[in-house]
């Protein structure tokens, strides 16, 4: 009945795909902490080698997962909370091939050593083309959605994915200038600390704007949807909102305190980080209060719980970021396996998680039915969560560690640890860490067996409803 | 109902109409890379050379010559001399340093702690990086920090290790790169690699690219090399003079 009325196919298409990254992501993930920890499985082939393979993860967890997440959930809620159609279906359906073309050419280039070695960046000017198109056709489409929509405000969750759209095209058009020197190889515009300063702030806020306004985007359609409970403050998500978005801009610049950039670039970029949790916490206290009132629901209901943790990992990772980002905490978290730490607490218990319950919460609706098992969904959920603590736990120690042991000195005055000796003290949390990425990644395949037998269950019974009414 | 205002007139106007919360998000996320970034290029306190232009090698018009890798017969630059770009050779290096993600386990940035000085050198400088695009910083030390490694070890070493770095460290997890003893540098490639950075600001004379035709053939491992040679080693730095003040 609703088909008529809105354009769910490409939804449903971006749903699977999203669940099948996520898989495919961290297991690309747990192989490089797994090299990290046993070097012998760089098996001294190019291809597969740590400096090749960290790059492929980060962009298939971030720009597949991360995206055709983003791309299913943008999707789906700008129709319901406009009650309207897409403004273009042909225009998704580019977005979907698209997309899906782009990360095709990521899985080829990047082990192939085709970068342009700037973290989080690092694809080769072609495909970088080709990302600003798609990206700006759904931008498009999505601004355009909301234009035509039947009802009078405008719905806060797409506040935030228009305010990701806005500051990714500006990042991603500036980083990205460079000038082509072959087919697949160009060189950053930008040098030294400039360029430094550029890459932060694009990485930064890759962080702030694809993977914390953008799934804040998610986190107001599902949770109040998920919960059957409206938002708990339509006042603290105007001002969290609004202030979430001036200050993200400002914090790449905590990246390089103490390093060649100027002492008041690093300052400015700490102290609105330090300010930054007031908004962060806005989110994740309108998100955990929904919840006011019907607690119980997370007894029984599994998605719920999903939503409800990634929440309570946000608030975790988004007090850590502030505490980093002061110079004295800085200078001994900045280059550790604290910084990695702080980024996975964020995308494995936040990101990943919401996107998730949010995915689940797709599946039924999209489908019309429920999931195939409620009891491998919240299998799911705990060897999500057991994973990311065991993955946190394992990097807070081990940074921490390095840390103090690189600036430690003896009674004679002198530095007590060789650089190969910290490495060697790492062993052991490296070994931690990459069982961690397995547990996340175990729940993660069972989730796509999850979803393919939900979907096939509801195909079936689909096509026997349709046998008996003919 | 549909006509109350429900926060300020502003928001209400925001809220309804998405072109005009579209305009505003514009705006407003425009302000923090305005005022982070742009003064970068113009605040003189930002390039040490601005006071210290010593640490620049002027080259006059002059190719650049190393001893290591001869393009005239006379030396025009020692290291000391000042930062200069790097050689055909070394960008060759430099890109397979790019290619293999060197960055994502070393950085190029010592920062002003006594332990980073007693462990890799004098604290880097903005200047010492003018000339890289992009920029190799880093932001993870899995292993060492590269910014001053030129000169600490020999050729020989460096080969061992990039071949079988657990032969001479043990404790070492970087991945063996047998690769870069069997492939070698295209003249060609390396030539337009040069002129694409000449274009954007690199100060290469004719003869500096024509270079690139000596480096056609040369071990991927030996270019390699000579840029980590090269590093930290350009400029004169002094431990009296104060760079940041």
């Amino acid at each position: 009945m609703e088909e008529t009325k809105y354009n769910f196919d490409v939804v449903r298409w971006f749903t699977i795909m999203a669940v099948v990254y996520l898989v495919v992501g961290t297991l690309v993930g747990v192989y490089i902490a797994s090299e990290l920890a046993w070097p012998f499985l760089n098996f001294d082939i190019p291809y597969i080698t740590f400096g090749r393979l960290r790059p492929l993860h980060t962009n298939a967890v971030i720009f597949a997962f991360g995206g055709c997440a983003l791309f299913a959930t943008s999707f789906y809620s700008v129709q319901r909370t406009g009650s309207t159609s897409l403004w273009s279906d042909k225009l998704a359906w580019f977005v979907f091939w698209g997309w899906n073309a782009i990360i095709v050419s990521a899985v080829i280039t990047l082990p192939l050593g085709l970068t342009q070695a700037k973290e989080y960046a690092e694809l080769e000017w072609p495909i970088d083309l080709a990302i600003a198109v798609v990206w700006l056709a759904w931008g498009f489409n999505f601004i355009m959605t909301i234009a035509k929509r039947k009802t009078s405000h405008i719905y806060v969750s797409n506040w935030f994915f228009m305010g990701m759209f806005v500051m990714i095209t500006y990042l991603h058009v500036v980083n990205s200038l460079a000038i082509p020197v072959g087919l697949f190889k160009s060189y950053s515009l930008f040098s030294g600390v400039q360029d430094a300063m550029i890459q932060w702030w694009w990485g930064h806020n890759a962080v702030g704007f694809y993977l914390t306004a953008g799934f804040l985007g998610i986190m107001y359609y599902f949770v109040p949807k998920q919960a059957n409970r409206p938002v708990f403050s339509y006042r603290l998500s105007v001002l969290h909102f609004w202030a979430l978005m001036f200050g993200y801009v400002w914090l790449g610049a905590h990246h390089l305190q103490y390093t060649a950039l100027p002492d008041w670039t690093g300052s400015l970029g700490a102290a609105v980080s330090l300010a930054m949790i007031i908004p962060s916490w806005g989110g994740a206290i309108n998100g955990m209060m929904t919840l006011s009132g019907a607690w119980d629901k997370l007894r029984t209901d599994y998605i719920l719980r999903f939503l409800i943790m990634s929440l309570a990992f946000y608030a975790m990772s988004t007090f850590e970021g502030p505490v980093m980002s002061s110079k004295t905490v800085n200078a001994l978290s900045h280059y550790t396996d604290w910084t990695i730490g702080h980024v996975h607490s964020g995308a494995l218990g936040w990101v990943a998680m919401v996107a998730s319950g949010a995915l689940y919460h797709l599946t039924e609706k999209l489908w019309n039915t429920r999931m195939y098992s409620a009891k491998l969904v919240n299998t799911h959920f705990w060897l999500a969560t057991i994973g990311t603590v065991v993955y946190i736990t394992a990097m807070w120690v081990s940074g921490i560690m390095q840390g103090l042991m690189w600036r430690d000195y003896d009674e004679f005055g002198t530095l007590t640890y060789t650089f190969a000796e910290s490495v060697a003290a790492m062993h052991p949390y490296y070994v931690m860490r990459a069982i961690g990425g397995m547990i996340y990644w175990t729940g993660g395949a069972i989730m796509l067996f999850n979803v393919i037998m939900t979907v096939r269950q509801a195909v079936a019974q689909r096509g026997t409803a349709a046998a008996a009414a003919a | 109902m549909a006509d109350k205002i429900y926060s300020t007139k502003l928001q209400d106007a925001a809220e309804r109409n998405v072109f005009v919360l579209f305009v505003m998000l514009l705006v407003l996320l425009s302000v923090g890379g305005l005022v982070e970034i742009v003064p970068l290029f113009y605040l003189p306190d930002t390039e040490e050379y601005n006071k210290h232009p010593e640490i620049v090698w002027q080259s006059n018009g002059r190719p650049i010559s190393v001893e290591n890798f001869k393009v005239g017969d006379t030396i025009t630059w020692k290291p000391g001399d000042g930062i200069r770009p790097y050689t055909a050779l070394e960008l060759a290096g430099r890109d397979i340093y790019e290619r293999e993600g060197c960055y994502l386990c070393h950085s190029q940035m010592i920062r002003p702690f006594r332990d980073e000085k007693e462990r890799y050198g004098h604290y880097s400088l903005a200047a010492e990086s003018m000339y890289d695009h992009p920029f190799q910083w880093g932001s993870k030390r899995t292993g060492p920090d590269l910014a001053r490694v030129g000169g600490k070890y020999s050729n020989e070493w460096h080969f061992q290790h990039l071949m079988a770095p657990r032969s001479v460290v043990p404790e070492s997890v970087m991945p063996n790169f047998p690769w870069l003893a069997e492939q070698t540098v295209d003249g060609a490639t390396l030539k337009k690699h040069m002129e694409g950075l000449r274009m954007i600001g690199v100060p290469y004379t004719d003869a500096d690219i024509a270079a690139a035709d000596k480096v056609d053939g040369v071990r991927e491992v030996d270019a390699l090399i000579a840029y980590l040679q090269v590093l930290g080693t350009m400029a004169d730095i002094k431990d009296d003079v104060d760079y940041r003040e």
